[in-house]
């Protein structure tokens, strides 16, 4: 198959030999090891669960580890570029650093209100609220949702699907404290507000989670919290 | 806050909208269906307390809900943020505002 990769300089052309339940990063790794190693471009786990390295590929965001290259190729071609919406460092890697400090803006951290002499919170599994949090809580950081987002391409302090998601799986958690906190960092024109209800993210998650569903939820919290006064 | 009670506003002014654009379409269809002249529709409207009060509500729905909406626009597409593009907003607020109820109460009195 012909590989056109997008690099720093240019667009680089490879031929790579075809193997069955070959994954994308098995193209990029090929082209590395073999082609051409000064390619640079990351990758952790090969398994789906460090969110390390998604790329373009064929016009669209994917983790390229689990991406078999008979889903995507077209044409016996395959066009693998670095993530939209982020700084290209070198070649198909980017500066995830933007990406994450927006889950910080976004009180992504985790705070608990208890200390190690009280008794555990107790959390129900059934609870609406729970399972809303569940919903969202197997995200794995590849930002692939923030490359898909026009919103981020259009809005560049938008925090995004992944950082927003993060915010309602905490607002949703029992144990989680600082709730109007969060919803004031999560509220405006970087926040939640922004979001057109497009659904990229939603689309191209490949967790097959739903950021769309997780900002809707934060439109509703917020907007209650502004009719009581609390925001 | 704010752009919460914005959105907010832009969510409610567009249920609002939803139904005065159907109830202002079937009007028109109505209208022009049974072949009523212009005096006749003056007939009806003038004086119509009922009329102003929809049309006056229609009006003030539509003032909210676009320049909301604009708002989003120009600092997507524009780059257009800031004190500026709020005073550019309201006086097109304004405008709306001034514009459609001329036009209600030109038909009204």
């Amino acid at each position: 198959m012909r590989v056109l990769v997008k690099r720093s300089s240019a667009v680089q052309e490879f031929e790579v030999p075809r193997h069955p339940s070959q994954t994308v990063l098995d193209v990029v790794t090929y082209i590395q090891r073999k082609l051409d190693p000064t390619l640079a471009y990351r990758y952790a786990c090969r398994v789906g669960m460090c969110g390390s390295c998604a790329m373009t590929v064929n016009g669209a965001p994917r983790w390229t580890c689990r991406t078999h290259v008979d889903r995507v190729l077209k044409n016996d071609e395959l066009a693998i570029a670095p993530l939209r919406n982020l700084p290209v460092i070198r070649d198909l890697v980017t500066d995830m650093r933007e990406f994450f400090d927006k889950w910080a803006r976004a009180q992504g951290r985790f705070r608990g209100g208890r200390s190690k002499h009280e008794d555990f919170e107790k959390v129900i599994p059934d609870s609406p609220q729970r399972k809303a949090a569940d919903a969202g809580i197997e995200c794995i950081g590849c930002a692939v949702c923030y490359s898909a987002c026009n919103v981020v391409a259009a809005n560049p302090q938008y925090l995004g699907p992944a950082a927003l998601n993060r915010a309602w799986t905490l607002l949703k958690d029992a144990r989680s404290v600082d709730a109007i906190e969060k919803l004031r960092a999560v509220a405006g024109d970087a926040g939640c507000h922004a979001c057109h209800t497009h659904m990229d993210c939603t689309e191209r998650c490949p967790k097959h989670l739903s950021p769309t569903a997780a900002i809707a939820g934060l439109k509703r919290a917020t907007a209650k919290a502004a009719l009581k006064g609390e925001l | 806050m704010t752009q919460t009670v914005l959105w907010l506003a832009q969510r409610i002014t567009a249920a609002i909208l939803a139904v005065c654009v159907v109830v202002h379409l079937a009007t028109i269809i109505y209208a022009v269906q049974g072949g009523l002249s212009a005096a006749q529709i003056l007939g009806r409207t003038r004086g119509n307390t009922a009329w102003l009060a929809f049309y006056s509500l229609f009006v003030l729905a539509a003032a909210i809900h676009a320049p909301i909406g604009l708002r989003t626009v120009l600092g997507e597409w524009l780059r257009w943020r800031g004190a500026s593009r709020e005073i550019f907003l309201l006086l097109f607020a304004l405008l709306l505002l001034w514009a459609g109820m001329r036009a209600v109460l030109g038909v009204f009195s």
